[in-house]
């Protein structure tokens, strides 16, 4: 089986020693000499990659905490303004101002979080269940059904978009969450991560647990649950992030669920005359808090599942 | 492919997987089959949605079109350019972070966050800095002699969407170089060093080749995301303008469908994507079979 292989994940044991040794080991002269030049410089440099990378965002929470009129006034103070509370509870709870209909931004982001879960989790169950069909049977079409999933990698909504727009609109499922996340949550990626943790599990294990009489459902719930729980932990980041960042799906299907993703864009696109900076800076801000707080609390499991989910 | 010890039971397997290739099916397979059909239909009454076969034809218009030809070239310029400006600043800040000693793990977690940021926000963060009335950045350039506008000016237009779109793209690709250089054996650097080698030398004889099955994986996961993954860059930042000076390949499927309502020829756009998707998958699998004999 030529693609699946591929996803054997690094071996644990085989990570080489911890750079934290590096101080203590003998080393030749010159290079001890350099380090404490080169690692000021490095300091140096990453507070510069630093502040670049944080450039943006910290200009547009400051626009967030002013007047209109302070941003309109070019150039706009770099120093946070007084306008915040007033700000955000105005995007909050009325939305831009500049819109026949405006939705407030709490809706929005609500929307955006039933449409981030129902894929994250969506996507993790049928991948664990088909995973585990795939490796603990054996059944005629087994094959077919492990390369229909594959073919999914090939297909990423964009280039299959206005078709699938029209089976949405048959099915009646425009501008509901069911049309927001259900077209989405077929996973090649996340199946095969479940497949090749699976086949690391020993085969002791499944024979203890059919001498002991248990089916394949128990076995599922008692023994395979249990020893995906980092992968699912690592993959509900991953895929949280995936569902709550989407545009171009929610932009053609929703009209009144818009995800607060493209409610930026609906602020936005009146016009740059006509844009309520403060509302939509604040709006941004609001639309990265979710995502970049998953991110940063689940950060050791998911940079994990990141560097060995893709490789 | 499969384990030794497997459970017997003969309709439990097909009901697993039946909500997945139920989803696949009707939202990936049979879409994409449309796609295919209707490339080799044209549209004769857009009322009552009456088709006729006509073979190859919207393929034939397609290749014909300079506007297409143009598209082509705004993508590889757009897809270069993000994918060596989101690595070359990617590996040297990974480099940098390997080499401190304290706080390399703070540093990670400070430049992961945009990781987490979607590209359409990506998008407006930098549209602000740049906006031509009020942008903060454009304001000083205007100050400088040097006006920026990029409702009207497609160079500068351009160079927008690539920053945004690297931005975003640095935090992923510092994650995996960081990755890799941590899985470089010390030893090895120090047995060149104790030979004399320098920093540079180093680097470029020993770091550099042992990453490079990163860097291939990088490089094939960035094109991925710049061809596909910045329509909403384009879309919410510059809409395919001035004048299709950023009318990437995905954008001007969605437009000439959805707007222009060309059914044929946005699926024959399709096609060609779907062409170059699975170009990209079996050259990123091929080349992970290869490293696993590593």
């Amino acid at each position: 089986m030529a693609a699946g292989t591929a996803y054997t994940p690094p071996a644990h044991g085989d990570r080489p020693a911890r750079p934290a040794k590096r101080r203590t080991r003998a080393t030749p002269a010159g290079m001890v000499e350099n380090r404490r030049r080169s690692a000021l410089m490095a300091h140096g440099v990453l507070i510069l990659g630093l502040l670049i990378v944080a450039f943006p965002l910290y200009v547009t929470f400051v626009a967030s905490t002013h007047e209109l009129r302070e941003i309109t006034n070019a150039p706009m103070s770099l120093i946070p303004g007084d306008r915040m509370i007033d700000v955000y509870s105005r995007a909050l709870l009325r939305g831009s101002a500049n819109l026949t209909s405006a939705t407030p931004v709490w809706f929005m982001m609500w929307n955006s979080l039933v449409m981030a879960m129902l894929i994250a989790v969506g996507k993790i169950v049928i991948s664990i269940l088909s995973a585990f069909a795939i490796v603990y049977f054996r059944f005629p079409g087994r094959m077919v059904f492990f390369w229909m999933i594959f073919i999914t990698l090939m297909l990423p909504v964009e280039v299959r978009i206005l078709p699938t727009y029209e089976v949405v609109a048959n099915l009646g499922m425009l501008d509901s969450y069911a049309g927001l996340a259900v077209p989405l949550i077929a996973s090649a990626t996340a199946t095969f991560l479940f497949r090749q943790l699976f086949m690391t599990l020993p085969d002791e294990l499944t024979e203890a647990a059919r001498m002991d009489g248990a089916g394949p459902m128990r076995f599922f719930v008692d023994f395979v649950l249990p020893l995906s729980r980092t992968n699912i932990a690592a993959l509900f980041v991953i895929l949280f992030i995936y569902g709550w960042n989407q545009y171009l799906w929610p932009l053609l299907i929703t009209d009144n669920l818009e995800t607060v993703v493209v409610g930026i864009y609906r602020m936005l696109n009146v016009g740059d005359d006509n844009a309520d900076w403060p509302v939509i800076m604040a709006t941004v801000v609001l639309a990265m808090v979710p995502p970049v707080l998953v991110v940063l609390v689940m950060q050791r499991q998911f940079v994990k599942g990141l560097v060995e989910t893709e490789k | 492919m499969h384990k030794r010890v497997t459970f017997d039971n003969r309709w439990l397997p097909y009901l697993l997987v039946a909500p997945q290739i139920a989803v696949t099916v009707v939202f990936f397979l049979w879409p994409a089959g449309q796609a295919l059909q209707q490339s080799v239909y044209r549209v004769t009454n857009v009322f009552t949605g009456a088709a006729r076969f006509v073979w190859f034809d919207n393929f034939e218009h397609l290749f014909n079109d300079s506007l297409y030809w143009d598209s082509v070239q705004v993508t590889f310029v757009f897809s270069a350019a993000v994918t060596v400006l989101s690595m070359a600043a990617a590996l040297f800040l990974a480099v940098m972070a390997d080499r401190v000693v304290k706080g390399a793990s703070l540093y990670k977690t400070l430049l992961v966050w945009p990781y987490a940021v979607a590209p359409a926000v990506a998008g407006v963060l930098w549209l602000f800095l740049f906006q031509p009335a009020v942008g903060i950045i454009s304001y000083e350039l205007a100050q400088m002699g040097q006006p920026f506008n990029f409702r009207v000016d497609g160079t500068q237009a351009m160079l927008l969407v690539i920053l945004a779109a690297a931005w975003k793209q640095v935090s992923y690709n510092f994650l995996f170089f960081l990755a890799g250089l941590q899985a470089i054996p010390k030893s090895l650097i120090e047995a060149a060093a104790i030979d004399g080698a320098g920093p540079a030398k180093r680097f470029w004889t020993i770091v550099f080749p042992l990453l490079s099955p990163t860097t291939f994986f990088l490089l094939v996961v960035n094109i991925v995301y710049a061809f596909f993954d910045t329509f909403s860059i384009i879309h919410a930042v510059t809409a395919g303008g001035p004048a299709g000076a950023t009318n990437m390949l995905v954008y001007k499927v969605y437009n000439d469908g959805f707007i222009g309502l060309d059914l044929g020829g946005s699926a024959a756009q399709s096609v060609v994507l779907m062409a170059i998707v699975v170009t990209l998958t079996v050259v990123q699998f091929r080349f992970i079979e290869r490293r696993v004999h590593y």
